[in-house]
């Protein structure tokens, strides 16, 4: 029988709202675009991280996910560094910024592609802004699907915790394109930490509605 | 000259994304990289692109970078130099 994992924590970004742990502790609705309302969430949290501004539209929403999820759940305090997997998936990959980049180096007269837009075009690229953040060094896998797919994501983690290989992992959706967007990340332990649930595809369904 | 190094400064503010960051808040003479601005690597492409696109002034030698990427005032002097 595989050992019981559970998710400890976590932060969903979407359709204007900031929810942690099932508590909605920002919202402007009114905000007129995503990318704005992602750099207000970051101003509203006082977060400083200069390089936040440099990142693509993914990768800010990531990294302000990411920083909401682990405010308060210490998850790099209480792991060596090396024990913290990554595991997040998306739909639109880095598609937001590859248009932009296509753009740049369409017109072959007018060819000045952007060296800080290029650096961007994975979409794995999230996962390292995070784990440079907080200096995460673990396993990280990055998957596409066409929608959050609870019972790979599930199994993958599971995995990863009960093989060893990791002792925690923070695990999700980030998907940025065309303005729409969705952030939901959480931290999987082998202990029940803040939240509590089992982190299974029917409790990761639950969450992820 | 400063009319150049206005432009300038208004012109990597928007590039290099400074959000935060205005015109006055830039020393002319103080470091790019490192303290002062605090730039990046990918910054340095950036600013060759910058020259290239507005400037039509190609970086040919990219060791040449660390003396024009010295300060806003050197970059405008390298400007004003290799303006085509």
């Amino acid at each position: 029988m595989s050992a019981t994992n559970y998710i400890s924590a976590f932060c969903r970004i979407s359709s204007g709202k900031v929810n942690v742990n099932h508590s909605i502790m920002f919202a402007d609705e009114n905000e007129e675009s995503s990318a704005a309302f992602i750099k207000s969430v970051y101003k509203h949290y006082q977060i400083n991280y200069p390089k936040f501004y440099k990142m693509d539209k993914l990768c800010q929403l990531a990294f302000v996910t990411s920083e909401l999820l682990l405010k308060d759940n210490k998850i790099t305090e209480k792991y060596s560094k090396e024990d913290i997997a990554i595991v997040v998936s998306n739909s639109n990959s880095s598609l937001e910024i590859d248009t932009e980049h296509q753009k740049t180096i369409s017109d072959k007269e007018n060819y000045f592609p952007s060296p800080a837009n290029f650096v961007y075009t994975l979409p794995n690229i999230l996962i390292g802004e995070i784990a440079i953040r907080n200096l995460i060094k673990g396993e990280n896998t990055f998957f596409i699907f066409d929608k959050f797919d609870a019972q790979f994501t599930a199994d993958y983690v599971n995995s990863l915790l009960n093989s060893g290989k990791a002792e925690s992992c923070i695990a999700g959706w980030v998907d940025y394109y065309e303005g729409s967007y969705d952030g939901f990340l959480y931290t999987v332990e082998k202990t029940p930490g803040v939240l509590g649930i089992e982190h299974t595809t029917e409790q990761l369904n639950n969450l992820y509605k | 000259m400063e009319e150049l190094i206005n432009k300038l400064k208004g012109e990597i503010i928007e590039q290099l994304n400074l959000e935060d960051v205005k015109k006055e808040d830039i020393d002319n003479d103080a470091p790019l990289f490192g303290e002062g601005l605090g730039l990046d690597s990918i910054d340095a492409l950036e600013l060759i692109v910058l020259l290239e696109k507005n400037y039509g002034i190609k970086v040919a030698n990219p060791a040449d970078g660390k003396k024009i990427f010295q300060s806003i005032r050197t970059m405008a002097q390298y400007i004003q130099d290799n303006k085509k």
